[in-house]
């Protein structure tokens, strides 16, 4: 097994299903002659050409709608979003097009097609450049949702996104690019729609997405030097989200902290927060905890950024809270 | 609004055109003002809900556009779309049952009178959000080309939209990579209660077309045959160059903005639509065969009484469809569903 960073990751997803099958094409801005913004796309206009690498203007509504017609007429858009900041401009075309045009159409119209790019913030891009959306998205009936951690989630997963006959809005970690994982020699694809352990424990639940797990992996690790034990479970996709090995881990642990990027009203956690009190009531020894993004635009300033993201020292005091610790 | 007809183009529609698609245009228009007529019916006797736009007036818009098509082109079209669906081969009577809310519609009783689709026939809605859909068009355009087929996208919108980003957007791309595809402004003079002097920088909407290096021309949009004559040139310059076109066709619509909305109301006077009124595209086409000795009043109360059928025929239809059963509430949210939505039909 090759140890790769997760942008080649998703190039490598990109690039075997781009030879797969020929009405793939991915469009966006940049993702061609340069490269792609954050090199995702790299080498393959090279291999596919422009027709189907398709440079566009900077107009996100007009393509996001431009790969929405061309799933109507049977092709497997990949969109580009240079970061999903840009999609709200795009919102339209993905919410009420993509997300509705099977439905509203008798179920006539398939829309297979994928939106990716990263989300969340990276470092000191301020209130316009750090947001995670995934809450706006996963409301949505007709849309799934999917924020891989790892690159063998990444490139198993967008390979599964892209086969799917339905829209699917990829979310990719913006500072995940580099990190590197484990990744098979032979081809793989992991469905969407399932729920991973990526630490095991007893202790209590931590539930993360996206880089959210990388937060929860480096809590567990100093909280274990405690002798607490944390089980960390990622769902990958936040819609269809896979509630069953969750509430497995939470009726075996009976505590539970969920982690997420974004702001807290509304946010996913909530939702999942939610689903289970309602399935695990009886099994909570404590009230479920959240740790979020504070509820606040990203502000510029270093030390105020660091308030706002969620960090291990929050997450242990959440986990160390639900387990009557301190 | 409208100007005078041109014989000469009149005279060159009349030799190249097939007598009986000649007639099928009247007939067409015919039915079109029926149907709808009908529709305003069932909706002040609540069989029809929902937002309901009516396309009486322009009639001359949609049958001479789409008379230029092969059938596997390739429609899309905003709210106002009843007459659309009808012209481009859509059963009346599945039509009417969408309009009622019934499961044998064309979208089974979910889109209603905004989202009329019917794949196989090239109807691809049917779209609620002013300019949401020309980006779509841009797409099955796009993917027409990528596909290396020669099928052509119309894409009508009313001359409201030409405001949106999603217009601009589209011309763009449609300009700058070369898409197979006629844009069709409807100028019909309001964008709801907005009057076109009080809502666009630029009166002359083919101008618009300027700004991307795009052919554009301005056609009298209240007579079927100048449509025809317009979009023809701008379907082959898609079908054999793939380029792309902007037609404003000049027109008026003889009914409020939607049926919550008067026929005149704040906005414009009894006498300028009664003045309108006397630009009848159905009377002035029928006026143009009949000059040509092609028709006459007994061909014209024959088409006539047929529209009338069809259309009685279509409420008989939806009437007598079923309501979508509770088990098709969860259906077709996704092509591959999970949970909820793998529930089967009851």
């Amino acid at each position: 097994m090759a140890v790769i960073t997760y942008r080649d990751a998703l190039n490598q997803a990109l690039r075997e299903e781009l030879r797969r099958d020929p009405n793939v094409f991915l469009m966006g801005e940049e993702v061609g002659v340069y490269q792609g913004a954050y090199k995702v796309s790299k080498g393959l206009l090279q291999e596919f050409g422009p027709q189907r690498i398709v440079d566009t203007p900077i107009t996100e509504e007009g393509f996001a709608g431009v790969g929405v017609g061309a799933a109507m007429a049977g092709l497997r858009p990949i969109i580009e979003m240079m970061t999903w900041n840009f999609s709200l401009v795009a919102i339209d075309q993905i919410v009420n097009g993509a997300a509705k045009m099977l439905y509203m159409s008798g179920g006539q119209f398939r829309i297979p097609i994928v939106f990716r790019g990263p989300g969340g913030a990276a470092h000191q891009l301020a209130a316009q450049h750090s947001q995670s959306l995934e809450a706006w998205y996963a409301s949505v009936p007709g849309l799934k949702v999917v924020a891989p951690a790892t690159p063998y989630d990444a490139k198993g997963l967008l390979k599964s996104a892209i086969r799917d006959d339905d829209p699917v809005i990829f979310m990719e970690g913006e500072t995940l690019y580099g990190s590197k994982g484990e990744v098979p020699d032979e081809e793989y694809t992991v469905p969407i729609g399932v729920t991973d352990v990526k630490r095991p424990g007893t202790d209590a639940t931590v539930v993360a997405w996206s880089k959210m797990v990388t937060v929860a992996l480096k809590a567990a690790e100093t909280l274990a030097a405690d002798g607490i034990s944390v089980e960390v479970i990622d769902p990958r996709t936040l819609r269809p989200l896979d509630e069953g090995p969750i509430l497995e881990s939470v009726r075996k642990t009976n505590r539970c902290v969920i982690l997420e990027e974004g702001w807290p009203y509304a946010g996913v956690g909530a939702q999942i927060a939610f689903q289970l009190q309602q399935a695990a009531f009886g099994d909570l020894d404590a009230p479920i905890a959240r740790v979020t993004g504070l509820d606040v635009p990203m502000p510029y300033a270093k030390n105020l950024e660091h308030m706002v993201m969620p960090s291990p020292a929050r997450l242990i005091a959440a986990v160390r809270d639900v387990l009557y610790l301190d | 609004m409208a100007t005078p007809a041109n014989p000469d183009h009149v005279g060159r529609q009349l030799a190249a055109t097939p007598k009986a698609q000649l007639i099928d245009m009247l007939y067409q228009m015919l039915l079109g003002r029926r149907y709808e007529e009908k529709c305003a019916e069932m909706y002040a006797l609540q069989k029809i809900g929902g937002f309901c736009h009516l396309y009486i007036g322009q009639e001359a818009v949609a049958i001479g556009a789409m008379s230029t098509l092969r059938p596997d082109d390739l429609v899309i079209t905003a709210y106002r779309e009843h007459v659309h669906a009808l012209v481009k081969g859509c059963d009346p009577g599945r039509v009417m049952a969408e309009l009622f809310g019934r499961r044998d519609g064309v979208s089974r009783g979910k889109g209603g009178s905004m989202h009329l689709f019917d794949r196989e026939k090239g109807m691809l809605g049917g779209h609620g959000i002013v300019g949401g859909h020309i980006p779509l068009a841009t797409g099955t355009a796009f993917a027409a080309k990528y596909q290396k087929q020669d099928t052509v996208t119309l894409c009508f919108f009313g001359e409201a939209a030409v405001n949106i980003g999603t217009f601009h957007e589209s011309l763009n791309m449609a300009a700058l990579w070369k898409l197979p595809v006629v844009y069709i402004v409807e100028n019909n003079r309001f964008g709801m209660g907005t009057a076109i002097e009080r809502s666009s920088a630029i009166y002359d909407v083919a101008q618009r077309a300027c700004a991307y290096d795009m052919a554009s021309e301005t056609v009298d949009g209240m007579d079927v045959l100048a449509v025809r004559e317009t979009i023809g040139r701008a379907v082959d310059l898609a079908r054999r160059e793939s380029l792309p076109t902007l037609i404003e066709a000049r027109c008026y619509r003889f009914m409020g903005h939607s049926m919550s909305d008067p026929v005149h109301g704040h906005y414009r006077t009894k006498e300028e639509v009664e003045g309108q009124k006397q630009q009848d595209p159905i009377k002035q086409y029928f006026e143009y065969l009949t000059a040509a000795g092609l028709a006459d009043q007994a061909l014209l109360e024959e088409l006539d009484r047929k529209a009338r059928a069809v259309t009685e025929q279509a409420v008989q239809f939806a009437e007598a469809s079923p309501e979508p059963s509770a088990g098709e509430l969860y259906q077709d949210v996704y092509a591959e569903p999970y949970g909820p939505y793998t529930r089967s039909e009851q």
